[in-house]
């Protein structure tokens, strides 16, 4: 038996190696007929169907954004101007997903920014492109200047008694312009910090003035949530968490990439019939299954489903879903130390737990990588993936980075031992 | 004195945001794209069209991995050293590199030619090792491909 084949509402344009669809092209293939359907719909309406479909977001809080977007005020009384910006500063290490949309369908990240705004009755709407995607930026300003010349953006959209001006930032290259408050700030051109919550930014943000900052695949979703209903979102899933997702993976399994696939795909799965299992000459021996802010997952985990509630269970987190995998010729040791390097040297160091912590935990990982730790290094590590933990820090940075120092810890304690023991590291 | 084509195109980033100083990044990088750094001259330019103080754009300025206070090469080397480009081999291209143009990390050559700079995650990790060379990224690197991708940038 034949089944039929899965629908991708996020990749179904998108032509690996060639130029993405233009508008007109894309117009053809279906493009643009969701946002006439939402202009036909009341905001209300439309954050209703997103809140049914149970849209996760995919920047890696896994957040439900139509329980986001309900935060936002509404109607006459509400401060004006609203705003929303997309997430598209993909930095987390081992992630690659956003830039897949951005680069391959330019078009559906503009037309569900539109949607998304007229949902929450935005004025205006900033992409947020990271410095290093010069082509995402290119084509993404490309797909709003025609959105413009087609009346999809502008002054009364299509007729409608709604105006939308949208926006490309491309910023200069820092970790926290990801974190929801560090990119507001770094839009009105101040240091990336993340800022006090509450008030969360739906209700206090840009400007002062509600804003929801959704990521891009999130939002990439909007369009086919509108045209089929929450139900048709639904069912593409594996789980109760709605719809597709793309799973990365990187390291030295047979085949790299990034697969649109039913969201609760399993871990094993995605290693073993899309990524091909190891390298010839590699064997497995652990994961982090959705970037750098997650934990370690072994060949145990493989029947584990990759959706959010999964993967809380297992001990770490979806994150951004896009795997990166240990191998047995490389030392955990040392890549937890490349870890704790990145977030060490991206930390804004507005808080003292995040600023002082990490660049000692990535000098004891040094020490012990270089042959000069002490058994006394296991339980200062250990005791920093509780004090640079959820709740103790002021944003999300240090919790995440800890995480796979966390993994490690449990996982592969016998190789922390061996390089203090050996007093090298086995690897080198 | 910023020219009037860097005021220009100052003005088109000024547009897009509800206050002046929110152009600030941007201003940075038109004005870093005509004189290859930001200057303490420069700097200040740019804060006072921007009617902002020194210190609050040079706050900005120093927050941002991509904006540079000292002078650079002609092109700047960036090599990403996160985890997946550590796995596929980031270290021996970081040591070809460094041997191959005579610096080390963070250094520019004595021609003026190249600044080589550690990157954060660029994105690519499928594709592993990567760098950006000025605003093009090459993948898949070995120390053969990385020396065919040098001679390109005079």
């Amino acid at each position: 038996m034949t089944s039929a084949p899965m629908e991708k509402p996020l990749t179904k344009n998108i032509r690996p190696g060639e130029e993405p669809l233009d508008i007109t092209e894309y117009e053809r293939a279906g493009g643009y007929q969701a946002l006439r359907k939402a202009l036909q719909m009341s905001p209300a309406q439309i954050q209703q169907m997103v809140a049914d479909s149970n849209l996760k977001g995919r920047g890696g809080a896994g957040f439900p954004t139509g329980k986001k977007w309900s935060f936002v005020p509404m109607g006459d009384k509400a401060r004006r101007p609203k705003f929303v910006a997309v997430n598209a500063d993909e930095m987390e290490p081992g992630t690659f997903k956003d830039r897949l949309l951005l680069e391959g369908d330019p078009n559906l990240v503009v037309e569900s920014a539109i949607i998304t705004s007229y949902a929450i009755e935005a004025d205006a709407a900033y992409i947020f492109i990271r410095w290093a995607y010069k082509l995402a930026a290119q084509r993404a300003t490309k797909a709003i200047a025609q959105a413009y010349e087609k009346g999809y953006l502008g002054r009364n959209i299509l007729g409608s008694p709604y105006s939308l001006e949208m926006y490309v930032h491309t910023s200069a290259g820092r970790y926290l312009c990801g974190e929801e408050d560090g990119l507001l700030n770094a839009l009105e051109g101040k240091r990336a910090i993340p800022r006090t919550k509450p008030p969360h930014a739906v209700i206090v943000g840009l400007w002062g003035k509600p804003t929801a900052v959704n990521n891009v695949e999130t939002l990439a979703n909007v369009p086919y949530i509108v045209s089929n209903g929450a139900e048709a979102f639904k069912a593409l899933s594996h789980t109760d968490e709605g719809g597709t997702k793309l799973y990365g993976i990187s390291g030295r399994v047979k085949r790299t990439g990034i697969w649109e696939l039913p969201m609760g795909t399993t871990l094993g799965e995605i290693f073993h019939e899309y990524a091909g299992g190891m390298l010839d000459g590699y064997k497995f021996r652990g994961l982090l299954p959705g970037g750098a802010s997650t934990s370690f997952l072994l060949e145990d985990h493989f029947d584990a489903r990759m959706d959010f509630s999964s993967m809380d269970k297992t001990g770490s987190r979806l994150g951004t879903g896009t795997i990166i995998v240990l191998d047995d010729k490389t030392c955990p040791v040392a890549m937890v130390h490349n870890l704790e390097q990145f977030f060490a040297r991206e930390s804004c160091g507005w808080c003292t737990p995040c600023r002082e912590g990490l660049p000692w935990v990535r000098n004891l990982l040094e020490a012990i990588e270089q042959g000069q730790g002490t058994p006394e290094d296991l339980g200062i590590l250990q005791e920093h993936t509780w004090l640079l933990g959820l709740g103790h820090t002021f944003c999300a940075l240090a919790p995440g980075a800890v995480m796979p120092l966390e993994g490690a810890l449990k996982y592969f304690r016998e190789d922390f031992e061996n390089h203090i023991r050996q007093q090298r590291c086995p690897w080198r | 004195m910023l020219t009037d084509e860097e005021k220009r195109e100052i003005d088109v980033e000024v547009a897009k945001y509800h206050r002046k100083s929110a152009a600030g990044p941007e201003a940075l990088k038109i004005v870093q794209g005509y004189r290859g750094w930001i200057s303490d001259e420069s700097l200040k330019d740019v804060a006072r069209y921007l009617d902002m103080t020194d210190d609050e754009l040079d706050a900005v300025a120093t927050c941002y991995n991509f904006i540079f206070r000292k002078p650079v090469g002609r092109h700047i080397v960036v090599i990403c050293d996160s985890v997946s480009c550590w796995i596929m081999g980031y270290e021996q291209i970081l040591r070809h590199i460094e041997q191959r143009l005579g610096i080390q990390m963070g250094q520019t050559t004595g021609d003026g030619r190249f600044t080589l700079l550690p990157g954060a995650c660029l994105g690519a990790c499928d594709k592993a090792p990567v760098m950006m060379v000025d605003d093009d990224l090459h993948i898949e690197l070995d120390p053969g491909k990385v020396d065919d991708i040098l001679d390109r940038y005079q």
